[in-house]
C-alpha cells in the first residue's frame, strides 16, 4: 500500500481498541519470568556450549602474539578462537564503523580478540583467563577537547550541494545588530545505552544454514550484516529475537556476540550461547559521542529571534559519523538569519553511534538551556519566549509546512497544569528548610520518520488471527499495539489476536529505532489487514468496500456472517506493507513536547532531587496511551540521567571509558525519580499514515535534560553548562547558607 | 589475558609494587601466571535446597553461582543476569524470606535453604498480586529487570512491615511507613534502564494500600 495522500476515514478511526489504555498482552509472561530472552532458550537447540569473550587490553595498536595453548588444554574447553585466526577483519556489517572481529589490528579498547567455548560457563571463563596476549601499543587520540580545534568540518548535504557551513540570511550582521544576545559554550559527555540485558546470542548450524537466537532491534539489518560478516547467503540465515531486554540504539546493529557465537558453533560443531560480560559492554560496543557546542542567539527586545548560530564538534573512529546535535535547531524556532556547522574529529575511543534520540538529545540539552539564558537576559518568561518564536513551517524552507505543530498548546497546557505561574523568574529565591527550590521548562522536538514496513495476518480456521512480522518489541509495547491494530481492523476482541515478532522468516518491518517503530509497523499491518479484509469479503460474497467488520462478524446491508466462516475451507492470509510517497517529504512530520520540572537542591551539599516532572506531548494519535506514557516517562528518566549523572569518563592516557559497568556508570535509580505526569494532546495526523499516529519513543528524552538544568539554575542561581550537573560543579557557588 | 607489554605500563606496575599493601595483592599474580597445568576436572560438590517449594539436588562445579544454578541447571530462566556483579538487581531472588542478589552467592552456600524465584510467586494464569499490579500499572517495559523488581518489591513491603529501618527514615527507631520515598529508597538496588520507576512505585503502592 502506498501512502500518497492524506488518510481519510478508515476502520482505525472507530477507536474501539486503538487509543484505549490497554495492558500489555505480553505482560503476564514478562512479570512471571516466562518471556524467553536470547540467552535463555534452552529449548531451541540441544547440546548448547558456553562462550566467553576476551577483550583487547589496549585501545590502539596490534597484537604481536597470542598464546591460547593453556586455554585449549583447560578442562571442558571445546574450542578457542583467536582474532589472529583471520588475516584481516571480517567484513563490516551495515552501519558498523568499528570491525567486530578478526586480524591483529586493535582499533579500540575491549575489541573482541578471542572466544573460548567450553562445556560450562565456569570452564569457559576460567580458560579465557589463561590466554596470554602481547601487544604493540600505538599512540592513540583520546581527547575530544584537544582534537576539536583542528577538527575538519563535516559538510551538510552531498555532492555539489555539500556545504561546510549551512547559512540562511546573514547571521553575522543580524547578530551584530541584535539588541539582546547570548553567546555560550556548552559540553555534553559520552553516554552509554546500558540496557539491562547484555548482548546475547545462541547460534546453531544445520549444514550450511545458520540460526541465531539473539537480542536485536533491527532483524533485517542484522541478517544482512551477519551474511556480510560471515560471507554467507542471506537465505541461509535465520535471526530470531522475540524478546529484547532493552536496546536504546545499542542493539540496532550486528554485534560481536552474534559473530562469535556463530564462529564458535561452526568450530565445535555444537550450538553455542554467549552473553557479553557486562564489564566489556561499554568499551566493546557503541556509545553516544560527547559534544562541544556553541550557541549564539540574537533577539529583539520583545524576544523575537533574529539570529541563531549553533555548532557542534564531536569525535569518532576514522570513517565515523558526527553526533548531529544541531539538527533540531534548524527547525525548532523561526529566525531569519541562521548559521550551523558540525565538525568531526578523529579519536580512537570506542565507536560513537546512535543512542536514543541521537543528536536531538544533546542538541536540545544545549539549545534549550541557551533559550533559558536568553529569556532571563530579556526579562521574559521562558514559555513566552518559545511561543513568540514558534513557526508553522520549516524555517529553512518555508514552502514545507509542519503537517501539524501544536507546540504552543503543549506549552500553555503544561504551564497551567504545572503551576508555572508560581515560578520566581529571579533564581535562588525559594527556600524550604535546607532545600533550594526551582522550576524549569524546555521544549521537546523530534521528527517522526516514515519508512517501509510489512506484515502478514492470517485468519485461522478457528476464527482467530495470527500476525507475523520481523518487527521487534524492545519494551516499547509493539506486541500490544499490533494486536490492537489487527483487532480494530478485523472487528474482533484483542484476545483473539496472536502476535509473533522478531523472526527474519517473516515480512520485513520498520524495526525498532528512531521512534519510527510504532507508526510504521502498525501501518504495515493495516495494509495487510486491508488485504485480508478483501479476501474475507470475497470468500463470504461481500463487496469489500461495503463490508463492516465488527463484533466478530462481517456485515453489509441486512446480511451478517461470522468472520470465522471465511476460513472454513482453510486459513486466509493477507500480506502487504506500507510505503510512502512525497506526502511525507512535502510536509515536515514531527512531534512536540513541553517539559516542566521542579527540583530541590540541598543548600549544604548541592545534591539535586527532582520533585515533579510533567510532559505534555503532541505526537499524533496515541495508539495505546498506557504503553505510550511509559515510553515518555522512561525517556524522561533517561533525560534525568543525562542531566544529573551519566558520563563516560575517558582515560586519556590509555584510551578507554573507565566506568564500564553498572555501578560506576551511574544511571537513575528508584530514589532519583518522583511520580511523573504525561498529558497527550489528541491530534491524529492524517498526513503521517493511515494510523494517523507518529513516533513517541524518543520525544520524552528530547529537551527534558535542559528542563532539569534550567530548574537547577532557577533553584541555585548557578548556571552549569557542562553536563552532567553534578554537585561538585555548583557547590562552591551556592547561595550562602545563613 | 596478560597486561599489555608497554613500557609506561611496566613502569607504573613497578611503581605500584613498592607500596606495601599493593605488593601483597600483586605478588599473587606471578604465581598465578606461572601456575602448573590446570587440574583436569573442576571441583564439584553436591548441594540440596528447595526452589519454589520443590526439593532439588545438584552436583555442581563449586564456582557456580546460585543465579547460574537456577538459570542453567534448573532452567528457571525467569531470574535474570544483567551484570553478574551485584550491580543491577536483575538476579534478585528470595532466600529464606530475604531478598539477595543471586549472582553474588555460590550455589553450594545454599545447602538446605529455601529459594523463591519469580516463577514461584505466580504464573501467567495465576499472578501474584504484585505481578498483577505490575501489569495493571505498566511497571515494566523491556521486561528484563522485571522479575528482580517484583521479587524486591514483594520483599520490600515485608521489610517495611517488619520494621526494618532505612536510610530515608527521619527517626530510625520509629516504625517505617509505606511511603513513596520509603519504597523508592529500598528499591534502589534494582535498576530499570527503561525507566518504569514511577509506575513501579504505583504498583507497589496499590499492593501496599498506600499512595504512590
Amino acid at each position: 500500500m502506498k501512502f500518497e495522500t492524506p488518510a481519510t476515514q478508515n476502520p482505525i478511526d472507530q477507536m474501539k481498541v486503538i487509543g484505549r489504555a490497554t495492558d500489555r498482552i505480553d505482560g503476564p509472561l514478562k512479570t512471571t519470568g516466562m518471556a524467553p530472552y536470547a540467552y535463555e532458550r534452552h529449548d531451541v537447540a540441544s547440546g548448547q556450549a558456553y562462550g566467553y569473550i576476551v577483550g583487547a587490553a589496549i585501545a590502539k595498536g596490534r597484537i604481536t602474539t597470542m598464546d591460547t595453548s593453556r586455554a585449549k588444554a583447560a578442562p571442558g574447553v571445546l574450542t578457542v578462537l583467536s582474532t589472529l585466526d583471520h588475516d584481516k577483519p571480517l567484513p563490516l556489517g551495515m552501519m558498523n564503523i568499528a570491525h567486530l572481529y578478526g586480524g591483529a589490528e586493535i582499533a579500540h579498547y575491549h575489541q573482541a580478540i578471542a572466544f573460548v567455548v567450553a562445556e560450562t560457563f565456569e570452564q569457559a571463563r576460567a580458560a579465557a583467563s589463561l590466554i596470554q596476549t602481547e601487544y604493540a601499543r600505538d599512540k592513540g587520540r583520546f581527547d575530544l577537547a584537544a582534537a576539536a580545534p583542528s577538527a575538519p568540518y563535516e559538510p551538510s548535504g552531498s555532492g555539489a550541494d555539500a556545504k561546510d557551513i549551512e547559512r540562511v540570511g546573514d547571521f553575522a550582521a543580524a547578530y551584530a545588530a541584535a539588541p539582546v544576545t547570548i553567546d555560550q559554550r556548552y559540553t555534553t559527555p559520552g553516554e552509554s545505552h546500558a540496557m539491562m540485558e547484555p548482548f546475547a546470542t545462541i547460534a546453531g548450524w544445520e549444514s550450511e544454514k545458520l540460526t541465531i537466537w539473539t537480542s536485536n532491534q533491527m532483524i533485517a539489518w542484522n541478517k544482512g550484516s551477519l551474511a556480510k560478516a560471515l560471507s554467507l547467503k542471506p537465505e541461509n540465515i535465520r535471526v530470531d529475537s522475540p524478546y529484547i531486554g532493552g536496546g536504546f540504539g545499542g542493539k540496532l546493529f550486528l554485534r560481536a556476540d552474534a559473530v562469535l557465537a556463530a564462529l564458535g558453533a561452526k568450530a565445535c560443531g555444537r550450538p553455542v550461547k554467549v552473553a557479553m560480560q557486562r564489564p566489556l559492554m561499554i568499551n566493546n560496543a557503541t556509545h553516544r559521542p560527547a559534544t562541544i557546542q556553541r550557541i549564539q542567539l540574537g533577539a529583539t527586545k520583545d524576544g523575537k529571534l533574529t539570529a541563531i548560530h549553533h555548532s557542534s564538534t564531536s569525535s569518532n573512529l576514522p570513517d565515523g559519523k558526527p553526533e548531529t546535535a544541531i539538527a533540531q535547531t534548524k527547525m525548532l524556532y523561526a529566525a531569519p538569519n541562521r548559521e550551523y556547522w558540525l565538525k568531526l574529529a578523529v579519536t580512537d575511543l570506542p565507536e560513537g553511534n546512535a543512542m536514543r534520540a541521537p543528536g536531538e538529545a544533546p542538541g536540545l540539552m544545549v539549545l534549550e538551556m541557551a533559550m533559558d539564558e536568553l529569556a532571563e537576559k530579556l526579562g521574559m518568561d521562558p514559555v513566552e519566549l518559545r511561543v513568540v518564536n514558534d513557526t508553522q513551517v520549516d524555517p529553512g524552507d518555508p514552502s514545507r509546512p509542519f503537517s501539524q505543530r501544536h507546540l504552543v498548546e503543549c506549552l500553555r497546557t503544561g504551564a497551567e497544569k504545572f503551576g508555572w505561574s508560581r515560578r520566581h523568574a529571579k533564581p535562588a529565591q525559594v527556600r524550604e528548610g535546607k532545600w533550594l527550590i526551582g522550576m524549569g521548562m524546555a521544549v521537546g522536538f523530534r521528527d517522526s520518520p516514515n519508512t517501509k514496513s510489512a506484515a502478514r495476518i492470517r485468519l485461522e480456521k478457528t476464527g482467530r488471527l495470527t500476525v507475523e512480522t520481523d518487527m521487534t518489541d524492545i519494551g516499547t509495547g509493539t506486541y500490544t499495539i499490533m494486536a490492537q491494530t489487527a483487532a480494530e481492523m478485523m472487528g474482533v476482541p484483542i484476545d483473539h489476536v496472536k502476535v509473533i515478532l522478531g523472526d527474519s522468516d517473516f515480512p520485513v518491518s520498520a524495526g525498532s529505532g528512531g521512534q519510527w517503530g510504532a507508526n510504521n509497523a502498525t501501518s504495515g499491518l493495516y495494509a495487510a489487514c486491508v488485504k485480508l479484509r478483501e479476501q474475507v469479503a470475497q470468500q463470504l460474497g461481500f463487496n469489500a468496500a461495503d463490508a463492516i467488520f465488527a463484533d466478530g462478524k462481517v456485515s453489509a446491508g441486512n446480511r451478517s456472517v461470522p468472520l470465522a466462516d471465511a476460513a472454513r475451507s482453510g486459513p486466509l492470509t493477507g500480506e502487504d506493507g506500507i510505503d510512502y510517497g512525497d506526502i511525507v517529504k512535502k510536509n515536515q512530520l514531527s512531534t512536540f513536547a513541553g517539559h516542566f520540572v521542579e527540583v530541590a537542591v540541598d543548600a549544604y551539599t548541592g545534591e539535586t532531587r527532582i520533585r515533579r516532572m510533567l510532559a505534555v506531548c503532541d505526537a499524533g494519535r496515541i495508539l495505546n496511551p498506557k504503553s505510550a506514557r511509559s515510553q515518555v516517562i522512561g525517556a524522561m528518566v533517561m533525560g534525568a540521567g543525562a542531566a544529573m549523572m551519566e558520563e563516560l569518563a575517558v582515560d586519556k592516557r590509555f584510551g578507554y571509558f573507565v566506568n564500564h559497568d553498572l555501578a560506576s556508570y551511574e544511571v537513575p535509580v528508584h530514589a532519583d525519580i518522583p511520580h511523573q505526569e504525561v498529558i497527550f494532546l489528541d491530534y491524529p495526523d492524517d498526513k503521517s499514515s493511515p494510523m494517523k499516529a507518529k513516533g513517541i519513543g524518543e520525544l520524552g528524552l528530547c529537551g527534558v535534560g535542559a528542563a532539569i538544568a534550567n530548574a537547577i539554575y532557577n533553584a541555585t542561581g548557578v548556571r552549569v553548562r557542562d553536563y552532567p550537573i553534578t554537585l561538585d560543579k555548583h557547590l562552591e557557588k551556592l547561595p550562602a547558607i545563613a | 589475558m596478560s597486561a599489555p607489554s608497554h613500557s609506561s605500563l611496566d613502569i607504573s606496575r613497578r611503581a605500584v609494587m613498592v607500596s606495601g599493601a599493593a605488593t601483597a595483592a600483586m605478588s599473587a599474580l606471578p604465581a598465578d601466571v606461572q601456575a602448573a597445568p590446570a587440574p583436569s576436572k573442576p571441583a564439584t560438590m553436591p548441594v540440596s535446597f528447595k526452589v519454589n517449594g520443590k526439593d532439588v539436588s545438584l552436583t555442581l562445579d563449586t564456582r557456580t553461582t546460585l543465579l547460574d544454578s537456577l538459570r542453567e541447571h534448573l532452567k528457571l530462566t525467569g531470574t535474570k543476569k544483567g551484570c553478574d556483579h551485584g550491580q543491577c538487581g536483575a538476579c534478585t531472588v528470595i532466600v529464606n524470606g530475604e531478598r539477595i542478589n543471586s549472582c553474588l552467592s555460590l550455589a553450594v552456600q545454599h545447602q538446605g535453604d529455601e529459594v523463591t524465584t519469580i516463577e514461584g510467586l505466580g504464573t501467567p494464569d495465576d499472578l501474584h498480586p504484585m505481578q498483577a499490579a505490575f501489569v495493571t500499572y505498566d511497571g515494566y517495559q523491556c521486561g528484563y529487570c522485571t522479575p528482580g523488581q517484583i521479587c524486591s518489591a514483594v520483599s520490600v513491603l515485608k521489610e517495611i512491615e517488619a520494621g526494618i529501618p532505612s536510610h530515608v527514615q527521619e527517626d530510625i527507631t520509629a516504625a517505617p511507613a509505606f511511603t513513596n520515598m520509603e519504597m523508592r529508597e529500598r528499591m534502589s538496588g534494582n535498576i530499570c534502564r527503561c525507566g518504569a520507576y514511577s509506575n513501579i512505585a504505583e504498583a507497589m503502592a496499590a499492593v501496599a494500600g498506600a499512595k504512590a
